[in-house]
């Protein structure tokens, strides 16, 4: 395949994945900032920021942080790039670019979406309505998801499609865990209150792991059993270890000229997210793992770019 | 003086013309209800298909919809077959022209054709010069514009020797109609022209470099927003190619190659669908952001294959199209089957004086312009018009050609108020690479507007499927 068709179809998968765990931190946060006690608000409206990077661009175009600025920023602004709008905006210009590449219903889905955001009006996303649009966009992203899963030919495109859909995913899962766990810190002795038991279901709403850690552990919420379920479950789709495995399972089917560089990291973070103890991660510092795993997450894109799709 | 178009689909007595017939006892029988419901399918289905013209000039970048017109253009087989005849011969004549321009130029020593005529064409490529391409063809892929006069005899419009479009529409119109009417396609045996991508790949299979198996075609795009960037698509699609734009290519060790996941991949032959001057910025225009540096010289080691040939605009000319017949005369030793529309040179004093007093009966283009754009036609142009056409005119004679105001045919036509006849024209592909070939049928463009008789889809015509029937 064309390493310029290669490439808009990782982003076209990247920007989609982006849009939608877009959605599930601001919805998350919606409901911590709306139901939830007022000691930590700041904080709670502070980490969508933190976690994508964008506190000094928002501080530029906003005086006070509150719900509507934030949403207002991270959900609609066409000129802030990791923008919900900008991402569903950006993948529809990548389908557009290779609708022949991929299969109609894929481009039909992307374009559709698009417009449809395109003609929302601003009430529908701030205020009461934000719920029913973070819902819509992850309803969109799994259409688009199920729709190229069950359409598109198992070769290159679905290839370098679930890479970029599974690097965002890992990217974003490890950026969510690092920055709640950080707000978290200081009551983690405190487990079991009726404020953490918010903090903490939310957390794992935002990932969609809230029944799948009552399924597996049966038990109360503990903070380092989020965190293992996060990082190390292999059956849960948005940890770590399973997105790694499953950018592991691509790189397998494709083949590049100089390429053993990715191949090798990816597997060096299979292997080290396989055979880890939650406890020893705890041990040297849970934001320190996640540091690395994230500029590992980064490093894996640019070698990715420079082995299968051409300028980095 | 009204004056009488020939009618397509019935003769002068009003009849029915009997190629017509099946289709006409089908469109009496079935409800106008019925084939409205079916037209506005066929909309809704190009559009979502996606079967759009990006105009050109227009500020919002717009896709336009060209309309597609389900009342077959219908052609009998015999007439075909001495259509096929002419066509063929054109084609071999226009690229025993090219091969003979950048070799011996035989046919300007004979005094046939005047040498300025063709070297200082600002078409003509002196990097062409002494240069071998595979069977001597230049032309691989001709778009011949032919249209029916009064007297019912065709005649050729012009030849389009760079890269001619349309032909994408010719196969999705006919994939519409047996979608939307299979029942017509029961009552009558219409010649298939669905194997034309198939043709299509074989001839650029046969120009591959040093008669070598198995080469690489690639389809080569200015990218996603040129106007036949669809077509583009669609024929890579169809013939399972890669479309590749310049930034994909590459030149190294003498060869071109592609950048793709794998890594390089050697590419041999290339359907481009870009103009010269982009094709190469190291050789051609080197602001060119769409080409790819040291194309040519690969070109010109004859280590890959480019269709059409660099410089083959100088056949396709509107100031060369009058030598054609001459040309048919001097290679072949035919005489030419096809007609010949006369034609005034406007750089001959003679003729430009002719032109000056005739405009208002008189279509005026561009020698090198395409695309109905920059043309005057005179009966259809008010004064003034014709006054501001004079003065670009006279300000550079060189650069025009006068035709009379030939008259198309027409073809029965949905318009709003039911159906009336409306101008149409005939675009046939012809294919040249080990031999010469082409589909039964073609683009049919029709003017959409009473009376008009520009046909151009960025001008607003639209198009018909072309039926060949026993």
């Amino acid at each position: 395949m064309l390493s310029r068709v290669a490439d808009r179809i990782f982003w076209m998968s990247r920007q989609m994945e982006r849009a939608e765990n877009m959605a599930r931190i601001l919805g998350v946060t919606s409901n911590l900032v709306l139901f939830g006690a007022s000691e930590r608000q700041d904080e709670n409206l502070r980490a969508p920021l933190t976690i994508t990077g964008t506190a000094a661009p928002f501080a530029a175009k906003h005086e006070a942080l509150t719900l509507n600025a934030l949403i207002t920023f991270l959900a609609l602004d066409e000129t802030n790039p990791s923008s919900i709008y900008s991402c569903l905006r950006d993948a529809r210009d990548n389908a557009h670019a290779v609708r022949w590449q991929i299969t109609s219903e894929m481009w039909e889905t992307l374009n559709a979406t698009w417009l449809e955001v395109r003609s929302m009006r601003r009430e529908r996303v701030i205020g009461a309505g934000a719920t029913q649009f973070f819902d819509w966009v992850k309803e969109r992203s799994h259409l688009f998801r199920g729709v190229t899963y069950g359409t598109i030919v198992r070769g290159e495109a679905f290839n370098f499609s679930r890479l970029g859909t599974f690097l965002e995913r890992a990217d974003n899962t490890a950026r969510i865990l690092d920055v709640k766990y950080h707000i978290l810190l200081p009551a983690v002795e405190d487990v079991g209150g009726a404020l953490d038991y918010y903090q903490w279901a939310a957390l794992l709403r935002s990932v969609s792991a809230f029944e799948t850690y009552r399924a597996l552990y049966r038990d109360q919420i503990f903070p380092i059993k989020v965190a293992e379920l996060l990082v190390l479950e292999q059956r849960m789709p948005r940890s770590l270890a399973a997105c790694v495995a499953e950018l592991n399972q691509s790189l397998e089917r494709v083949e590049g000229e100089h390429d053993h560089t990715v191949k090798r990291l990816a597997g060096e973070l299979l292997s080290r997210l396989t055979h880890a103890d939650i406890e020893e991660i705890f041990r040297g510092g849970l934001h320190e793992f996640l540091t690395t795993c994230l500029a590992d997450f980064t490093e894996l894109g640019i070698r990715i770019q420079r082995a299968y799709l051409g300028m980095v | 003086m009204q004056r009488r178009h020939y009618d397509e689909m019935h003769a002068a007595d009003r009849a029915v013309r009997p190629h017509y017939r099946a289709f006409a006892e089908w469109l009496a029988a079935t409800p106008a209800e019925r084939v409205a419901e079916k037209r506005r399918e066929a909309d809704l289905l190009f559009h979502r298909v996606g079967i759009t013209f990006a105009v050109y000039g227009d500020q919002q970048g717009a896709e336009r919809l060209i309309p597609f017109d389900t009342i077959p253009r219908i052609i009998p087989r015999a007439e075909w077959e001495l259509l096929v005849r002419g066509l063929k011969q054109r084609v071999a004549a226009l690229n025993c022209f090219l091969h003979d321009v950048y070799h011996s130029q035989e046919i300007l020593k004979a005094g046939v054709i005047p040498p300025e005529q063709v070297l200082t064409n600002s078409a003509y490529q002196v990097a062409m010069l002494g240069l071998d391409l595979p069977h001597q063809v230049y032309a691989h892929v001709a778009g011949i514009d032919l249209i029916r006069h009064d007297d019912g005899i065709w005649y050729v419009l012009e030849d389009n020797l760079r890269t001619p479009s349309g032909v994408s529409y010719m196969l999705e119109n006919r994939k519409m109609m047996m979608r939307l009417f299979p029942e017509l396609f029961e009552r009558q045996r219409v010649h298939p022209v669905e194997h034309y991508p198939a043709l299509l790949l074989e001839t650029l299979r046969d120009i591959a470099p040093h008669a070598m198996r198995d080469a690489t075609v690639v389809v080569m795009t200015p990218g996603q927003y040129n106007s036949a960037y669809f077509e583009h698509a669609f024929l890579a699609q169809q013939m399972g190619v890669e479309l590749v734009e310049g930034a994909d290519l590459f030149v190294k060790d003498g060869h071109v190659f592609m950048r793709t996941t794998g890594g390089r991949q050697r590419v041999d032959v290339i359907y481009r669908r870009i103009d010269d001057a982009f094709l190469d910025p190291l050789a051609f225009r080197e602001d060119s952001l769409l080409g790819v540096p040291g194309l040519l010289s690969v070109y010109r080691a004859g280590n890959v294959s480019l269709a059409n040939a660099i410089g083959s605009g100088v056949a396709d000319d509107k100031s060369t199209y009058a030598y054609v017949p001459d040309m048919i005369r001097f290679y072949l030793g035919e005489e030419p089957l096809l007609a010949n529309v006369p034609t005034w040179q406007c750089r001959r004093a003679e003729d430009l004086a002719y032109v000056n007093g005739h405009l208002a009966e008189l279509v005026v283009k561009e020698v090198q312009g395409s695309g109905g754009y920059g043309m005057l036609i005179g009966p259809a142009s008010t004064a003034a018009q014709i006054e501001a056409f004079r003065e670009r005119l006279n300000a550079n004679p060189a650069n025009y050609i006068a035709q009379p105001t030939l008259s198309l045919s027409t073809c029965p036509t949905f318009v709003e108020r039911g159906i009336a006849p409306r101008h149409v024209d005939l675009r046939p592909f012809v294919l040249s690479g080990r031999e010469v070939k082409l589909v039964p049928g073609g683009l049919s463009r029709v003017a959409l507007d009473e009376g008009s008789l520009v046909v151009n889809s960025s001008q607003g015509g639209g198009t018909k499927d072309t039926w060949v029937v026993d």
